[in-house]
């Protein structure tokens, strides 16, 4: 049996993408119809393109994926009336590590993803959207092509869409391991058959994207967001979160927690609270650690860093990101030369190589860190693994680069004592005059 | 080369899909589910897809480097794939990847010397919250301890 991935409704959270989520068959049109359903998309077509885009832009509603950019404002770079097609592509390449959350987002709501894609297609007059799903989703690609078959079959995909005279296609197409895929302009490679390597910006996407065609590109709970924000209005959505921080979000919370699970929290939600009232604390009640807020890019925050409000503008002022929703929660026991290095294999067996700051400095980085994880450590490593990261900050093409110095960076900075105790316990340190 | 009605179905509309002169698309795709029947990408096999898509192989054979779920030499019938990445490594994902190299008697990437199984460590696959995870061939099993992949080993032994 398949594991369930919804948790019981918790009072802490504010379920609103998963209100659906424990319904029986929630994953049909004939529960989604009765639950809301297609009422957004109905309404969206007595608007005009303009008035989708400003509800979007008042909802303050920002991209799920982990950049946090202002949806409203990427979608009304999208030139509408541009001769070309225009395309719709959905990221569903969730593969930052720490995150879990647009599993559930398609296995159980699908429609309402669905629902968001037809608006959006609306809004920028495009007729044709890609479900670009992880190779390793094959559970969920074979999921998404029966509910597309159904919507078809039901007028809800195809042509004159319930009886509204908009007429959508949409399609999945399958990655095959890669995580650079996640990348806006690297998936949009991978769409075009070729291996997933970054595109040099601009042209941007929503002008030069698919087939160098203006494409709108949203990761799934971005799209399963708009909805809600059409039916109720964009300021009710934004009112849910702080300001300029709309909404809700689908935090995954994993690592040293009692209750591990993707859990529906406003944004501004208290970061301790999360910890240890919405996912129960940690285990045998030992101390909290560390903190990565938002998927293995983003920079680690202390224990004494977390007594904060989960937004993207709270974030950022402290010099991290709320990223992709992946909160992993480290307890005091956790070895922090090991994570560190369990995070940079990650980043340099991803690396696509386009890059040299980016595929020597993850694969240097790797060396280093395993040299020291190994018991040869040297005096001068800390300083050489910062300098290193700074160094390739800034210096690539994407933000992969950057996604494997930014946690180098803090975790060398904020736990060298972990480290330097590991050094004295090494004896090849003692070899080397530094 | 010739697929089961089923894949050439699936290959028909996926070419479809694709705006007009764009069949490279259907490439990587292609690629992925095809493996699954062939057990593995060949020349035979880049150069069909090739064909299908009105590319050169060279264009094809450029992508098998590149996604780390095409391979060139066949895998076990069943993949055992182990995640270590951090929110499994945290909570024993390390230990059982250690275990069931042990269990199965291979390391990365290799395969039983009966082709049953092959192992991989594998990187994140979005199982984080239900840690740690192992998927084989493509069905999820999660919060799995050492004794349940044993289980799990000896329930796939059994069917086979």
């Amino acid at each position: 049996m398949p594991t369930k991935l919804y948790n019981e409704p918790s009072p802490l959270e504010t379920r609103v993408l998963s209100k659906r989520f424990g319904l029986a068959d929630s994953h049909t049109l004939d529960v989604y119809l009765a639950n809301d359903g297609f009422k957004a998309f109905l309404k969206a077509h007595e608007m005009t393109p303009a008035q989708i885009i400003d509800e979007v832009k008042a909802s303050a509603l920002r991209g799920r994926g982990g950049a946090g950019f202002p949806t409203g404002l990427k979608w009304s770079f999208v030139p509408r009336t541009s001769p070309k097609p225009k395309y719709i592509v959905i990221n569903a390449d969730e593969s930052e590590p720490g995150t879990c959350k647009d599993r559930l987002l398609m296995e159980y709501d699908p429609y309402q993803m669905i629902e968001g894609i037809l608006i959006a297609g609306m809004a920028m007059d495009s007729h044709k959207g890609y479900l670009y799903i992880r190779g390793e989703y094959r559970y969920l690609l074979d999921h998404m092509d029966k509910v597309i078959a159904e919507a078809y079959s039901r007028g809800y995909l195809g042509k004159n869409i319930a009886g509204t005279g908009f007429d959508f296609d949409l399609y999945t197409h399958s990655g095959a391991g890669a995580y650079e895929c996640g990348e806006e302009t690297a998936l949009l490679d991978s769409l075009e058959g070729k291996r997933g390597i970054p595109r040099m910006k601009p042209p941007f996407p929503a002008v030069a994207g698919a087939w160098a065609s203006p494409t709108l590109l949203n990761n799934v709970e971005t799209f399963s967001s708009i909805p809600v924000i059409i039916r109720d209005g964009g300021p009710a959505f934004a009112a849910l979160g702080t300001p300029k921080n709309g909404g809700t979000r689908l935090v995954c919370i994993s690592g040293h927690v009692n209750k591990p699970g993707v859990y529906e929290l406003p944004l501004g939600f208290p970061m301790l609270k999360a910890i240890y009232e919405v996912a129960g604390g940690i285990p045998g009640g030992k101390k909290l650690k560390a903190v990565v807020p938002g998927g293995s890019s983003c920079p680690i925050l202390k224990a004494d860093e977390c007594d904060i409000p989960m937004d993207y503008d709270t974030l950022a002022k402290i010099g991290s990101m709320l990223g992709s929703g992946g909160m992993v929660v480290l307890d005091e026991t956790t070895d922090m030369v090991k994570f560190a290095l369990r995070i940079m294999r990650f980043y340099a067996h991803e690396s696509c190589g386009w890059c040299i700051p980016c595929r020597e400095g993850t694969t240097w980085l790797r060396k280093i860190l395993q040299r020291f994880d190994d018991g040869g450590g040297r005096h001068d490593d800390v300083a050489l693994l910062g300098e290193l990261s700074k160094n390739m900050l800034g210096r690539t093409f994407c933000a992969l680069g950057d996604a494997a110095a930014m946690p180098t960076i803090s975790i060398v900075d904020k736990f060298a004592a972990d480290f330097e105790k590991r050094l004295a316990g090494s004896a090849k340190s003692q070899l080397v005059v530094v | 080369m010739n697929f089961s009605p089923q894949l050439e179905q699936r290959f028909a509309k996926m070419l479809e899909s694709y705006p007009e002169g764009r069949k490279r698309s259907a490439v990587v795709p292609m690629l992925i589910y095809a493996q699954d029947e062939t057990g593995a990408i060949t020349e035979e096999l880049i150069a069909e897809v090739a064909k299908r898509c009105e590319v050169a192989p060279l264009q094809v054979d450029e992508v098998v480097g590149y996604y780390s779920m095409l391979h060139r030499k066949p895998l076990g019938k069943y993949h055992v794939q182990v995640c270590t990445n951090i929110s499994c490594m945290l909570v024993g994902g390390t230990e059982l990847y250690e275990h069931a190299k042990k269990k199965l008697g291979i390391g990365h990437k290799q395969v039983t010397s009966d082709g049953q199984f092959s192992l991989e460590e594998v990187e994140c696959m979005g199982a984080c919250s239900w840690a740690p995870a192992v998927e084989i061939n493509y069905d999820f099993h999660h919060h799995v301890t050492p004794e349940r992949l044993d289980q799990l080993i000896e329930a796939v032994r059994k069917r086979s």
